[in-house]
């Protein structure tokens, strides 16, 4: 337990860290800002994508399920980027003349 | 120099992600917000492929790769702008789907190269695999759910059933990190089917109207999907971004669940289909509703000092917020004080009249928040309630039997008359009666939203 805690120390850091950042960043929220808000989140954690980029590119090139499973991933992860942040983008144009 | 480059670009990607975030939370900079968090993006992935080591191996297969992502931006780009505003909420869970899969895939593959490894590893490696899953098949329902393409399904047993597939899923999972031997390598398949099943099982039960809140608290799972990536390659950007939407997305959903005075538990457990129809006071099959002409209404509201015209998903449905708008300047010429009560949660998100309405040039100031139109409701002549129904139903307030009881509603009642426009006395999207088309100073007009208002206009234009 002790070492699990003091080898992983910064990682426990961050992660207490961006916890705590999270909720503070989505204090005081209006409503309205509800959706293009989480459609906005959707798009960050399409970072998962970088993930996929590095499971594809240490493939070995014989190793075809994962060059397969590596290309959907990075499709997929794409997608999820791509989309997340075009759709959040129209969804915000809405209030661009306005406010 | 190149692992600098690749850790300072996901120190750039991550402040990108919390800055970004953060202005996503104002109405003035939230358009900032999500172009700079996009930046940072493309700096991080873009700084993976040059940069990226294993072994001291830079990233290979770069030509299939770029193939993806050109192919995933080509589509992805098409998606988000040929989909219409009304189906916004269907896409976004339809893109977290695509980031939860992603995530369960990159474990497949892991596992696949690596099946053996320390608790720590497996633990990381199947959770990533079990939560990415449970968000695709979550997602993918929800998606199917606002599309009206998935109806509920709900039951008693379901919820126990649910209940126990969970605590199987741990139960294998325990087994497969501490015990890997017992299970062999076969458990990747079970934990990723169980998981599969439960995302679908999961959503299926919930109600159409609480797909918002479902669709917030899956985007915050597969940002927690995300971080156990993070966790698996010791990668920075993928930590932060995870974390900080898992974290901020559960907080946004128990903001929605707020709005809608419903508890969170409420929602997950006890969805609208239980109660619905049983649990509405008395039978309203015996009440008549008054109906007004056009004629009448176009008389009434022209010849108001105050009108407040109610939007609901049936103006989204029938693209009428255009001739909304004409309506709402023709009122005006004639002298008539016009605002749009909007409710938190009317149409199929928070926000989404705001968005229609901005879309048809009526001026923000126009748009009124409920705990602000609430308390001038008894010097308002007219209401008019265009395609609403749940938000406006006086049930919420005195039947505490009734499945949205204690919701905040806006009450119209108040008013000195309520004109109600809808397509026909159907029940709106919690499946409940709604008193308020029998409370007598409320007369109907039936039709489409669009063809009324344009008809009502004319009528208007002849007074």
């Amino acid at each position: 337990m002790a070492s699990f805690f003091l080898e992983n120390q910064q990682i426990i850091y961050i992660v207490i860290l961006s916890i705590l950042l999270g909720i503070e960043v989505i204090s005081n929220v209006p409503a309205i800002l509800h959706t293009p808000l989480m459609s906005g989140a959707n798009a960050i954690h399409g970072v998962v994508i970088i993930g996929a980029i590095i499971v594809m590119g240490h493939a070995h090139s014989d190793d075809y399920l994962a060059l397969i499973l590596g290309f959907l991933a990075v499709l997929l992860g794409t997608l999820n980027v791509v989309g997340g942040f075009v759709v959040t983008n129209r969804m915000l144009e809405m209030f661009k003349k306005k406010k | 120099m190149s692992t600098f480059l690749l850790e300072l670009s996901y120190l750039i990607g991550s402040i990108t992600f919390i800055v970004g975030l953060k202005q996503l939370s104002s109405p003035d900079s939230a358009r900032k917000g999500n172009l700079l968090a996009a930046a940072g993006m493309g700096i991080a992935i873009l700084a993976t492929i040059l940069f990226h080591q294993k072994d001291g191996q830079p990233v290979g297969n770069i030509v299939w790769i770029v193939a993806a992502m050109g192919l995933g931006t080509v589509v992805g780009w098409m998606m988000a702008m040929k989909v219409k505003m009304t189906a916004m909420p269907q896409m976004v869970s339809f893109f977290n789907g695509m980031g939860g899969a992603c995530a369960a895939i990159i474990s497949l593959v892991e596992y696949h190269s690596h099946p053996e490894g320390s608790a720590g590893y497996l633990l990381i490696v199947f959770l990533g695999l079990i939560i990415g899953s449970v968000s695709f098949s979550g997602s993918i329902v929800a998606y199917g759910k606002l599309d009206e393409k998935i109806k509920d399904v709900s039951s008693k047993a379901l919820t126990y059933f649910n209940l126990l597939l969970l605590v199987g899923i741990f139960g294998i999972l325990a087994m497969a990190v501490f015990q890997p031997a017992v299970l062999g390598g076969s458990v990747l398949w079970v934990l990723l089917t169980l998981s599969l099943l439960y995302g679908v099982l999961f959503v299926m039960p919930i109600g159409g109207a609480d797909m918002p809140v479902v669709i917030s608290l899956l985007n915050s799972l597969t940002g927690v999907a995300a971080a156990f990536g993070g966790f698996l390659y010791n990668n920075p950007v993928m930590l932060t971004g995870g974390i900080l939407v898992g974290s901020a997305g559960t907080i946004l959903t128990v903001l929605m669940c707020k709005a809608m005075n419903r508890s969170l538990l409420n929602v997950i457990i006890g969805s609208f289909g239980g109660g619905g129809a049983g649990g509405a006071k008395g039978a309203v099959g015996d009440q008549t509703v008054k109906e007004i002409s056009l004629t009448d209404t176009a008389i009434l509201c022209a010849y108001a000092g105050k009108v407040v015209i109610v939007p609901g998903y049936g103006l989204a449905v029938a693209q009428a917020q255009h001739i909304c708008h004409e309506l709402e300047k023709k009122l005006e010429e004639k002298g008539v004080e016009v605002t749009f009560a909007i409710h938190p949660v009317a149409g199929r998100m928070p926000g989404h009249m705001n968005v229609l309405l901005a879309e048809a040039d009526v001026p923000y100031p126009k748009l009124v928040e409920m705990e602000d139109a609430n308390p001038s409701m008894n010097s308002t002549d007219v209401v008019i309630v265009v395609g609403a129904n749940d938000v406006v139903n006086p049930a919420a307030e005195n039947d505490p039997g009734s499945p949205i009881y204690g919701m905040p509603v806006l009450k119209v009642w108040d008013a000195k008359n309520v004109i109600v426009m809808k397509r026909s006395m159907r029940a709106g999207y919690a499946g409940i009666e709604n008193e308020l088309f029998f409370h007598p100073k409320t007369k109907m007009l039936f039709g489409d939203a669009k063809e009324t208002l344009g008809k009502l206009v004319s009528e208007l234009k002849d007074l």
